[in-house]
């Protein structure tokens, strides 16, 4: 039985994270009158959805013609074929009534003067299979996230779901039989551990860009998630493909938009060169992300970056002058004042590839039901387990994630998953005994971090890693700096038991819980680098100079890596891409050129 | 028991936002100007720190003017100079 004192609830469901994937299975969840509880390390409506300003993406034919199936064509091609089919049609078939849901739910859309949806167009979208340009993103303003998190809580709120704010989930509780059970958790302003029973339990803890130095994430993005799943001995999909965005801060992150390029500025390294030509003859400073990623990342490696560490680029656009400036880009001239201390009207702005968004995760099916290669096959679901939205890999990104993907990826799979929990839950109306231990692991983990004198820090490591994953295993990958790059991650991992803490108070003791953070940092960063260095091919984000070609006979297929296997650590599997759609014909590979 | 709504771990905690900028200022003036504030001002930061995310992006970039018991802390925070390390 657990200790005596450990406070513990009990509920048919449980969901970790508090963003737009975990309320809008919580809504489905309490609105068919079952006792569900959610679990947010921040207060739910600070999640990172907020940051997701560009909007969803449907296939409404609001403002030109459409249908989902260009929009699936579309996200097919755009994940460079290793998105599952099946997923993508259900995801893009769906799109249209999970949009519609939001507006009945009250999400306050932009509006065309025919008072429909307004719609805006972004990259990667196309009309009649490759065609001319698609309008397929719906807005609300440049808010959309934000909308989007604040009418599912309140939503949420009157369907009476129980919120625990400023938890944070620590492990799942899974029994012999491999059943998840719960979840424990730690209850942040006390510092006591927490065991929430549930039948059901959903992961919704988002993505994992904080193991990169340069990332456009919130700090709260440390894939928590993703740790507890390693930690049960459960794979991870596909971790080799991170999106990075060409041109954001140094440090800080913040994200300069491809407008100031569209507006005429431009990238030049130390010695003042223009580079851009050199790579991209024709589009220069307009080619694409991936294109411009990489260009500024091989002038960093060859030493003619800028700065003190040469590890950025800069973007210029002084010519401009300032009224232009003024008048067309406030905002990034503002950002770029307070995070670089630079104005853009007298200098050029500090900028360096930055960490965006992790299309691997937790490997579900499009129920959303967590799957592993268990005895008869390789996406056998782990009972009463589920994940959704960034942390997980359903998958509908494949190689890559178009722009207004991912709003639509948390709400039509964050309704299919928690309608899945509910029929799971009436198939299964009795609790199943705990372990004996339940609260063991955790426990373990959390007096850990009570002992000892340190000669390392966490926030030290931390930095490490951070600097090890950018340099070794950013846009620019060979298999010499993988290598060289997971035998630092080694050292810094067996250095990880010398950390200590400052601090050993209860309440809200952060330091405690970066250190917590760290722990699942680490294993991700792991998977991350194991993952890219078996990948012997260029594919979508993830790109081999060594290898820079596509290789469907060989690789047209998901890593999924076990950190905790029984044939030993950092064991790689791999699974068939399910190429055959639902209903649809498959779209076959090939090239992806725009 | 219940923290005191000014303890430096829980204003740190609370500057965990949904938004990088947001991370970035609110840490920053957490740990380079507010220590030398009164505990007045502490506690306008802490307020402050109740409200919305986007209420607080809009603020500190200056898109909308913050209301006005806000408008010293805002300054502020404004004000502090990020320092690359």
């Amino acid at each position: 039985m657990t200790k005596p004192g450990i406070p513990r609830r009990t509920f048919d469901a449980v969901i970790v994270g508090g963003g737009g994937a975990g309320l809008r299975a919580a809504l489905q969840l309490a609105q068919a009158n079952l006792k569900v509880a959610v679990l947010s390390k921040v207060f739910p409506t600070r999640s990172h959805t907020v940051s997701a300003q560009g909007g969803i993406t449907a296939a409404l034919a609001n403002v030109s013609e459409d249908n989902w199936h260009w929009h699936m064509y579309d996200t097919v091609k755009g994940s460079d074929y290793l998105g599952d089919q099946d997923a993508i049609e259900f995801m893009c078939r769906n799109a249209p009534s999970a949009v519609y849901e939001l507006e009945h739910m009250g999400l306050p859309f932009s509006r065309l003067d025919n008072g429909k949806i307004y719609q805006r167009p972004f990259g990667g979208q196309s009309k009649n299979y490759g065609g001319d340009q698609a309008i397929r993103t719906c807005a609300a303003a440049d808010r959309t996230g934000h909308a989007l998190l604040h009418t599912l809580y309140q939503r949420n709120i009157a369907a009476r779901t129980q919120f625990f704010d400023e938890f944070f989930a620590l492990d799942l509780i899974r029994d012999d039989d491999g059943y998840v059970l719960g979840v424990t958790a730690l209850e942040i302003e006390t510092g006591e551990a927490w065991l929430f029973e549930a039948r059901a339990t959903l992961l919704a803890t988002g993505g994992a860009c904080r193991i990169f130095r340069h990332s456009t994430n919130a700090h709260i993005n440390t894939g928590d998630g993703l740790g507890m799943v390693l930690r049960a001995g459960l794979p991870l999909e596909d971790m080799e493909f991170w999106q990075f965005h060409p041109t954001g801060i140094p440090e800080v992150g913040s994200l300069i938009t491809e407008g100031v390029r569209g507006e005429g500025g431009y990238l030049v390294n130390k010695d003042g060169e223009a580079f851009m030509p050199r790579y991209a003859p024709n589009a220069k400073d307009l080619a694409s992300r991936d294109v411009v990623a990489r260009a500024i990342a091989q002038e960093i490696r060859a030493g003619r970056g800028c700065g003190p560490h040469g590890d950025y680029v800069h973007l210029k656009i002084e010519h401009l002058g300032a009224d232009k400036i003024k008048a067309r880009l406030p905002g990034i001239r503002e950002l770029s004042m307070q995070f670089a201390g630079v104005d853009p009207i007298d200098a050029p702005i500090p900028v360096t590839p930055t960490a965006h968004y992790m299309m691997g995760g937790i490997p579900t099916n499009l129920h959303g039901q967590v799957v592993a290669p268990v005895r008869y096959g390789p996406e056998e679901p782990t009972p009463g387990l589920y994940a959704v939205g960034e942390c997980a890999c359903v998958s509908v990104h494949g190689a890559n994630r178009l722009g207004g993907n991912s709003l639509l990826d948390l709400v039509v799979f964050g309704r299919a998953a928690g309608q899945h929990m509910i029929e799971y839950l009436r198939d299964n109306p009795f609790p199943r005994p705990l372990p004996s231990t339940p609260l063991e692991r955790s426990l373990a983990r959390l007096a850990r971090w009570d002992r000892g004198e340190g000669s390392e820090t966490v926030a030290g490591l931390r930095a490490e890693m951070q600097q090890v994953m950018q340099a070794h295993c950013g846009v620019y990958r060979t298999e010499a700096l993988l290598r060289e790059g997971l035998t630092l991650l080694d050292g810094i991992e067996a250095r990880l038991p010398a950390a200590a803490l400052s601090d050993r108070s209860r309440m809200f003791n952060t330091a405690r819980l970066e250190a917590l953070e760290l722990e699942n940092l680490l294993p991700i960063a792991r998977a991350t680098l194991v993952s890219a260095l078996a990948r012997t091919e260029s594919r979508g984000a993830h790109t081999r100079e060594d290898h820079p070609d596509r290789d469907d006979d060989r690789w047209l297929r998901h890593t999924l890596y076990f950190l905790e296997h029984a044939d030993g650590r950092d064991q790689l599997d791999y699974k068939p891409v399910r190429l055959k759609p639902l209903t649809v014909e498959p779209f076959q590979p090939r090239a992806r050129t725009y | 028991m219940l923290a005191d709504p000014l303890h430096p771990n829980r204003l740190r905690w609370l500057c965990r936002r949904g938004m990088l900028e947001l991370d970035a200022w609110l840490t920053r003036y957490l740990e380079m100007g507010l220590p030398a504030q009164p505990a007045e001002r502490q506690a306008d930061f802490a307020r402050l720190l109740e409200r919305d995310d986007m209420d607080l992006f809009d603020w500190l970039t200056g898109e909308r003017e913050p209301p006005a018991e806000f408008r010293a802390v805002v300054d502020a925070i404004r004000t502090t100079r990020y320092k690359r390390t």
